[in-house]
């Protein structure tokens, strides 16, 4: 019997020839993954078991949550990763300076690849699905003893095929693709599966769309979200990674959970209400709603090609009076380039901050907490009662073309409203 | 292993940022997180709360952020198992992995009420609510999972192992 991607990677990584959906299975891991939040609980764990790192090349440290350090807390929480990191010589440890948000970073150095088996202590991790592998969140405990071991158990999801037809409309991009699907699918449609993106459509989304939505397949309650490799990842990956990897096909006679179809020409700007991922609508269905900051970046939508989305909106525009709009690349690298390109200085002219990268306000840490009762449009990845700060603020969620109208017009806008 | 406690009852996706907000993430101190655990939504059940009293959730419960410090929040308030109609993914792992038993019971679980009181045979998955006199039956835990269970968690099943 035919096997789809997901299948075709746990398979490996355990040893066996093929495997079923439903079977308990351990795995071996390619990378390892833990920030400043959960890197420390994860060492006091590994530290239980008594062993050493599995490999120190194998294992990525990012602190990029609370950093720059917010307060002595956080930053004896940096200090021990950075304790752990230079007592077990882990290669892949990245400092304040020299980092980027972990999901954005890790893709950059080519420390993620085709048919690779990534965990890491932070949900977001499925993001590396975008690259053709099996890639997933886990929490501290599993952490712990995948520094010590390199393995862990996995139970093998059933896959939804998610079939994209037609071809992405400009000023459209993954952020709408994937809040669509989980408006459609719900924020439980897809729990314990994986999500396969399959189709036509494919070629017409970027790197920075695929991301953008693999990164998302966790609000779907995904295990995974996986793309097939094309040519848009060959050139992406080309300078990046230096290792060997393999590329992953799904089988032919794969079998899938069940089919959903979007077509992308179809697709209009969307935003995801309060306070859930699913509770999605279009833009120009909702009506007025006045907003109070704006925040572009994160580990969903803090690339290169973001950043240029919304520029090209900001051009030449100011920041609404009422609000602030919050910029953060998310990496040194994605300012840098964005600094050559101009979108800097667009963002300054325009009034709005940008930031040194970190997770920051995402899930209300520094840089940009809400008051009560303050709404923010935000093209991070969740918009949980409290999430961004007070529990009576509001997180409307959306993509870096509604993001940059909203910041220029004070209210939740689509891209072709502003002239 | 036999419980008995009262219930506190929320509804459907409650999300890990509600169960221990980030602003909390500074430190993962057991007794400190549970001095904040749910408080976004209630700010009564970090007060008020008792070592036994059991917490019951609706549909996909634990959903958003992979932190531990969620169920290890729960688990330090003195609550000795959940119960909801599923679970989300991650959270349900880092349960089964810190020793904290999960039970799922589907849309049965309507019939709990805040305040019931219930025993739970953690081993067999059997819950009598006392209030009512209903009887509810989770599935029983996969093979080595619940060797991890009976080990207290996954770190002693590695060490066990070793």
């Amino acid at each position: 019997m035919g096997m789809n991607m997901t299948e075709k990677i746990l398979a490996k990584h355990a040893g066996l020839d093929s495997v079923m959906p439903g079977q308990l299975i351990n795995c071996k891991l390619d990378m390892v993954l833990a920030n400043d939040i959960t890197a420390p609980p994860s060492i006091k764990e590994f530290e239980k078991i008594g062993k050493p790192v599995f490999d120190n090349t194998k294992i990525a440290l990012v602190p990029d949550h609370f950093t720059p350090n917010k307060d002595i807390k956080t930053a004896d929480l940096a200090k021990a990763v950075r304790t752990f990191a230079k007592q077990h010589k882990i290669v892949n440890y990245f400092e304040v300076g020299r980092m980027g948000i972990e999901h954005v970073i890790l893709p950059e150095k080519g420390l993620v690849a085709p048919g690779m088996l990534t965990i890491g202590a932070d949900s977001h991790t499925c993001t590396y699905g975008a690259l053709g592998g099996f890639s997933t969140g886990v929490g501290t405990t599993d952490l712990g003893v995948a520094l010590a071991t390199g393995e862990a158990w996995f139970k093998v999801p059933e896959t939804i095929q998610v079939n994209l037809t037609g071809t992405r409309p400009d000023g459209i991009n993954g952020k709408d693709v994937i809040l669509t699907l989980i408006g459609k699918i719900g924020v439980d449609g897809a729990r314990y599966q994986a999500l396969e993106f399959t189709g036509e459509g494919l070629s017409s989304l970027s790197m920075a769309d695929r991301f953008t939505i693999a990164n998302m397949a966790i609000e779907a309650g995904g295990k995974n979200g996986i793309f097939p490799v094309d040519e848009k990842t060959r050139e992406y990956i080309k300078d990046r990674v230096t290792k060997p990897y393999e590329i992953v096909v799904s089988d032919a006679d794969a079998k899938y959970v069940r089919t959903v179809e979007i077509n992308l020409s179809e697709l209009k700007p969307v935003v995801a209400f309060p306070h859930l991922p699913g509770n999605t609508k279009r833009v120009e269905d909702i009506g007025e709603i006045k907003i109070d900051q704006v925040v572009i970046g994160s580990c969903t939508n803090g690339r290169l090609e973001d950043l240029k989305n919304a520029a090209n909106i900001l051009k030449g525009h100011q920041v609404h009076k009422d609000v602030r709009c919050i910029v953060i690349p998310g990496s040194q690298q994605v300012y840098l380039d964005a600094m050559k390109l101009g979108y800097v200085e667009i963002f300054i002219n325009a009034g709005a901050v940008v930031s040194t990268p970190t997770c920051g306000p995402c899930m209300g840490g520094h840089m940009g907490i809400l008051a009560a009762g303050e709404r923010c449009v935000s093209t991070t990845n969740r918009n949980f009662r409290g999430r961004m700060g007070h529990v009576d603020s509001e997180v409307y969620l959306a993509g870096p073309h509604v993001a940059a109208a909203s910041a220029i017009l004070g209210r939740i806008a689509t891209p072709e409203e502003v002239q | 292993m036999e419980v008995e406690g009262k219930v506190w009852c929320y509804g459907d996706n409650i999300d890990t940022d509600v169960i221990i907000p980030a602003r909390y993430l500074n430190s993962f101190d057991p007794q400190e997180l549970a001095s904040h655990c749910m408080v976004d939504i209630d700010e009564t059940f970090a007060q008020t709360v008792q070592a036994g009293d059991i917490m019951v959730g609706g549909k996909n419960f634990g959903c958003g952020s992979s932190r531990e410090h969620a169920p290890i929040a729960i688990k330090a308030s003195g609550v000795p198992v959940i119960i909801a109609a599923n679970f989300a993914r991650i959270f349900y792992r880092n349960g089964i992995n810190i020793g904290l038993p999960l039970l799922e019971i589907g849309d049965a679980v309507a019939k709990i009420k805040a305040g019931d009181k219930l025993r739970v045979n953690i081993a067999t998955g059997t819950i009598e609510n006392l209030s009512t006199g209903d009887v509810f039956h989770s599935q029983p835990l996969p093979g080595f999972i619940q060797d991890i269970a009976k080990a207290g968690g996954l770190i002693n099943y590695i060490k066990e192992k070793k």
